[in-house]
């Protein structure tokens, strides 16, 4: 099984915004240690001198006209949003 | 019974003359899915109101007006927003979630007059290949209830298995069309990368994901494909071709064809029955007078573990935008913006999303980059390399959608390897950005199976001629599940 320690789980669980308790580290230890020892069969692929591939067909400075489209209405934009005072998003304390 | 076991045109035809309305065709639509969605379980929200209403005023259209899919009903996948209509990706994250606006693609299904009725079940945010990933409900393969019609576009073949509705819209980021449509017995496209505008498809892994049509019937999807396709300002990884007629390109003759059998698909890990259900298929297109010899795509075995690192590493960056704050799931008793942010997503997202996320963003850290998402990316090069190699002597190839038919539900779910295997044959094609249909051929122990035709960028039509004219010589797609309907 290839090496991700439980450590190192919870330090990608943060980075990815995922509290995870110390049960579900070991759980993703293992069911990630396994995808990621199955994933280093590439390493047996010479890949010296290949480009990478980021778009799969080739495009090429997609541009347009820059002119201005009317956006979508504010009011209507709050819809979906859980909390929201004043045409203004809500959020919790950003500082502790 | 289900009128859907008809095609648009046989439809079109009653319609014309006037044995059948839009309106009747949306409502035994919502009578069909009110008759058996209690055992599929393909639906996740419908839209009766809106839907007959629209139906009613579809017909006041002048006949000479109308195109092939005008007045008939149709489902969309969970993961394309449609204005006022709940869409949440079979998450929790999104429950409730009411759109503002529509997908280009949804909008383009308005254009043609077709009916949106609801909402279909998949694997959460797509990731799966069974459906049972899906927050809310487990659909079931309506050949076999027992059984998984695939994913992550599960519940769009089996609402088009079980005669709910005569096409739908999936999506397909590692085979999400094509494996549950194989596994359903119907027809599913994953057109190229760049033909159907992503603009409101919810972001899973942005360079693999397509949206296409899964039906009954090939012609039923070529019109389908017509009608969704195109360039749109709103999306500038689509791609400023033409759209085709995409029907006209089935004129029922492969003589000349030039088709390659992808030794590596008949190879390790590949069931007897998916293998010898393509030899015959081989030889049906034979018979048809197109050449069919053995081409080999030597970097297959490497796609599987590429796709992973990529689609986990673009989706760990894409569900990002998933944090409580603007739309969907926010946690409650929360003190500071970072606990809402963990709060909200650790309770959220389910498993298998958290596991990608998380992989994706191991994959992507400092570290372990070049190691693991850089060397996938060469890897897809390669493979990408294979496809365009064998298109230099090839039209087409083909091979099977899945390595074994479906298989029942809860058997896999808990052994991500063994699930994702089901996917090896699928997975290249959307590193390869090229087009790809599964169309029936075959059962084994009552569960169907899909040939799978893989064509050039931009090159669906000759995918389509083939798949066509091996429909025509077959009677696989004229069988229809026997399902079990209740009274409402």
């Amino acid at each position: 099984m290839a090496d991700i320690t439980k450590d190192q789980v919870k330090h990608v669980a943060n980075l990815a915004r995922l509290a995870i308790t110390d049960e579900e580290a070991d759980y993703y230890a293992d069911k990630l240690g396994a995808i990621i020892e199955f994933a280093e069969q590439l390493n047996e692929v010479d890949t010296e001198g290949v480009a990478p591939t980021t778009h799969p067909v080739p495009l090429i400075n997609v541009l347009r006209e820059d002119k201005p489209v009317p956006g979508l209405d504010r009011d209507l934009m709050m819809k979906n949003v859980p909390e929201h005072e004043d045409g203004m998003v809500k959020v919790p304390s950003i500082l502790d | 019974m289900t009128l859907f076991n008809k095609s648009a045109k046989e439809l079109q035809s009653l319609i014309h003359k006037k044995e059948l309305s839009a309106a009747e065709l949306t409502a035994e639509s919502f009578r069909r899915i009110g008759a058996v969605d209690g055992d599929v379980k393909a639906f996740l929200a419908l839209d009766e109101e809106r839907a007959s209403a629209r139906a009613k005023e579809l017909d006041n259209t002048p006949m000479e007006d109308r195109g092939p899919l005008h007045g008939l009903p149709i489902g969309v996948k969970d993961n394309i927003v449609t204005e006022g209509l709940e869409t949440t990706c079979a998450s929790r994250m999104l429950g409730g979630f009411d759109p503002i606006y529509n997908a280009t693609a949804a909008t383009k299904l308005d254009q043609a007059g077709l009916v949106t009725v609801g909402k279909l079940n998949m694997d959460e945010f797509a990731m799966g290949g069974s459906t049972e990933n899906s927050f809310y409900k487990k659909t079931a393969n309506p050949w076999n209830l027992d059984y998984v019609p695939g994913g992550s576009s599960g519940g769009s073949a089996a609402a088009v298995a079980a005669g709910e509705v005569p096409f739908s819209l999936g999506s397909d980021t590692g085979g999400s069309i094509r494996q549950p449509a194989a596994y359903c017995g119907v027809v599913g496209m994953k057109p190229t990368y760049g033909r159907v505008s992503r603009y409101g498809l919810v972001a899973f892994a942005s360079s693999l994901d397509q949206i296409g049509p899964v039906t009954r019937t090939v012609e039923d999807n070529a019109f389908l494909l017509s009608a969704v396709s195109g360039h749109d300002p709103y999306d500038s990884t689509s791609f400023g071709v033409d759209v085709p007629d995409f029907a006209s390109a089935l004129t029922g003759d492969v003589k000349g064809l030039k088709i390659g059998i992808a030794s590596e698909y008949l190879g390790e890990g590949v069931g007897d029955a998916s293998k010898n259900a393509v030899r015959e298929a081989a030889r049906v297109l034979e018979s048809l007078g197109a050449e069919v010899s053995e081409v080999s795509l030597p970097n297959t075995k490497y796609a599987l573990p590429a796709y992973y690192l990529l689609s986990s590493s673009e989706a760990s960056s894409n569900l990002a935008r998933f944090d409580g704050i603007r739309y969907g799931f926010r946690a409650d008793d929360v003190r500071t913006l970072e606990d809402l942010y963990k709060k909200t997503r650790s309770e959220g997202f389910g498993d298998e999303v958290k596991t990608r996320i998380m992989l994706g963003t191991f994959a992507l850290s400092s570290g372990f980059y070049d190691a693991y998402y850089k060397k996938a990316q060469k890897v897809r090069t390669l493979v990408q390399g294979d496809f365009m190699n064998a298109f230099e002597d090839y039209d087409v190839i083909i091979g099977p959608t899945t390595p074994t038919p479906a298989f029942k539900l809860g058997t896999q779910v808990d052994d991500p390897l063994t699930m994702y295997a089901n996917d090896i044959l699928t997975i290249p094609v959307n590193l390869a950005g090229v087009p790809a249909i599964s169309v029936p051929c075959g059962f084994t122990e009552g569960l169907p199976l899909g040939l799978q035709i893989i064509g050039r960028h931009f090159d669906e039509s000759t995918v389509y001629r083939v798949a066509h004219a091996f429909e025509q010589a077959t009677d696989h797609h004229k069988v229809m599940p026997e399902i079990r309907e209740v009274q409402a």
